[in-house]
């Protein structure tokens, strides 16, 4: 299958000189369409920075990245939101939800982003809310969901614009056990039924069942495709 | 769009009333401090603005009106004779001693004027006429002194350099920039207070024919008439606010007082506004992970400092005009005119856009650790 995403010796290093830190060396990875790829590492290994560079957010110092098959390593930043919005949905381990605007508002906006008139916003944000099973919160203000809630809101926001690849960062982290199954079967549903690539940091043990690759990176890295003892389902997955 | 800006700034209403409480602090202090200013301009200048002379000739090398030298009288007839010249009025500002009934003394500015031109004289008459200074020793004062010179109504006499003076009517809203009110009253009673003789005026107000070009007879007078400084009313009037606002102390401070308001109302909206801005910088970041192009987020910031400058604006006018309102019977003037009014609105929408503008690279130059980081 063609990957949706394709790094090739991807490096970032910030800064300079003496006081240069490698935040990732040489990363081959590729995801594919129905992927759920756990990135799994310690903190500071890299994880987000690979992420980042993943979804168009942070640009790497080296090597290639291919979203659908556009290189978007030559792009000029000023083309980098297109990439984002036509490629990419986000989920955030503190949900970053717009605490001003209800569980509608805030799906509604990033349809508007993609262009849709207001009445078509109205009526695919309470669709994706239904699909996220949030159909009699959509008035509801973020501070009165739960966590369990606000995330799926946040998948349902994600979802917008039909992207093909979902970029998670600890997305079960501020969950109870209950409410981060809930999120990740939603998830899993979305790679297995809907084609999507969905890209996973975590940390959390409980959730790296749902993955069908797993990939582990230390010190900016790399280290192996998958520990067969934590997953069953693990192929290789450097490229 | 209008709505994430909207919603922004009313979710959080104490956020939102700290951030209008700097702007309207911010505003009202500036309305003020320029209020008074040009309240000071306009007080320090008002004798020369409402003479309806068109032209003024004094002693040479006076510094301002209110330090008028005496000069002939004789110069009147040289004057009246230059073409062009519809009438020529003797006219005297001093200063005299006005003696209270409990015996004390205040300070007053007794203004002359010839009560047939008018020239100089009152304006604003509320009670009693301008044609009761022809009977002797007759004054009109402005009602906002009334307690300052203990006068409780018109009848009331008292004693100015000595000489008797009975208070003939009042006007409203005829301020002195000094702690000296004006005293109006003929010429001819005034030259007791002032202690001129007769043959001796102040200044010569003259009146031009209709069409007369002003510029053209004021040569044609410094030119008739000797020993004389000659100056358009407008010129006149510059001369006074000039040396009030300038070579003094009082209108340097008045000035500065209005500059440091201009410049602690821009140090407050900016930071009200630049805090306003920050505290959705993670917001603003999750827009721009989510594909957001960066003028979308500056139309964002830019319409909340909108919106904030003129919900702002809107209360510090409100404010501004009620202080105002309430010091009518105030002695000092502050002046709030339409232009000052329509220029607030535009120097709050340029401060809080441009505060805003300031916080807006950092909105739109985000660390991605910050977006993704919980």
């Amino acid at each position: 299958m063609k990957p949706v995403i394709r790094m090739r010796k991807v490096s970032k290093t910030y800064g300079e000189g003496a006081a240069a830190v490698h935040a990732l060396a040489d990363v081959d990875l590729a995801v594919c369409a129905g992927d759920i790829l756990m990135l799994c590492g310690p903190s500071g290994s890299g994880k987000t920075t690979l992420l980042s560079i993943m979804g168009g957010i942070l640009r790497a110092s080296r090597g290639s990245v291919a979203v659908c098959g556009e290189d978007i390593t030559k792009l000029r930043e000023s083309e980098l939101p297109r990439v984002r919005l036509a490629n990419f949905g986000f989920m955030f381990q503190g949900f970053n939800l717009f605490p001003a605007l209800t569980a509608q508002e805030n799906v509604e906006v990033a349809l508007t982003l993609r262009g849709r008139s207001k009445r078509r916003a109205r009526i695919d944000a309470a669709g994706l809310l239904e699909q996220v099973d949030l159909a009699d919160k959509r008035a509801a203000y973020p501070a009165d969901l739960s966590g369990g809630q606000k995330q799926r809101v946040a998948i349902a926001r994600a979802l917008a614009g039909d992207p093909p690849v979902l970029l998670a960062d600890e997305p079960t982290a501020a969950l109870d056990a209950g409410s981060g199954q809930n999120v990740m079967e939603i998830l899993r549903r979305l790679a297995e039924q809907r084609g999507r690539a969905v890209v996973i940091v975590t940390h959390d043990s409980r959730v790296l069942q749902y993955g069908t690759r797993m990939v582990r990176i230390a010190d900016g890295r790399i280290q192996n495709a998958a520990h067969p003892e934590e997953t069953e389902m693990v192929e290789a997955v450097a490229v | 769009m209008t709505t994430l800006a909207w919603k922004n700034l009313f979710h959080d209403k104490v956020r939102l009333a700290v951030t209008l409480t700097g702007i309207v602090f911010a505003l009202v202090l500036i309305v003020i401090q320029f209020g008074l200013f040009l309240g000071f301009l306009e007080t320090s200048a008002n004798v020369v603005e409402h003479s309806g002379a068109d032209i003024w000739i004094a002693a040479p090398g006076i510094p301002h009106v209110n330090g008028g030298a005496a000069m002939p009288e004789s110069r009147r007839f040289k004057a009246l004779e230059v073409p062009g010249v519809a009438r020529v009025d003797k006219f005297l500002l001093v200063f005299s001693p006005w003696k209270l009934p409990g015996g004390s003394q205040e300070s007053v500015q007794i203004t002359g004027f010839d009560p047939d031109g008018r020239m100089g004289g009152p304006w604003n008459v509320v009670q009693g006429s301008m044609d009761a200074v022809r009977e002797d020793d007759a004054v009109i004062i402005d009602d906002l002194f009334r307690e300052k010179l203990g006068i409780a109504r018109v009848g009331d006499t008292v004693e100015i350099s000595g000489h008797r003076a009975r208070v003939a009517g009042f006007t409203h809203g005829i301020r002195s920039f000094t702690t000296a009110p004006y005293v109006y009253t003929s010429f001819k009673n005034a030259l007791n207070y002032a202690r001129l003789t007769e043959d001796q005026t102040m200044f010569l107000l003259v009146k031009a024919k209709p069409g007369i070009d002003i510029g053209n007879l004021k040569r044609r007078l410094a030119a008739a008439v000797p020993g004389v400084d000659v100056y358009t009313n407008s010129e006149m009037m510059r001369k006074t606010q000039g040396y009030w606002v300038f070579r003094t102390g009082a209108g340097v401070t008045t000035l500065l007082g209005a500059v440091l308001g201009l410049l602690v109302g821009l140090v407050v909206v900016a930071q009200t506004i630049y805090a306003a801005t920050m505290d959705h910088i993670r917001e603003f970041g999750t827009l721009k992970a989510m594909g957001a192009r960066n003028r979308y987020i500056y139309r964002v910031i830019i319409e909340q400092a909108l919106l904030s400058a003129l919900m702002g604006y809107a209360v510090a006018i409100t404010i501004g005009l009620l202080i105002v309102h309430g010091n009518a019977s105030g002695t000092t003037e502050i002046l709030l005119p339409p232009q000052m009014v329509a220029g607030t609105a535009a120097l709050a929408v340029a401060m809080c856009v441009t505060a805003s503008v300031i916080s807006i690279r950092k909105a739109t130059d985000i660390d991605p650790a910050l977006v993704f980081k919980g």
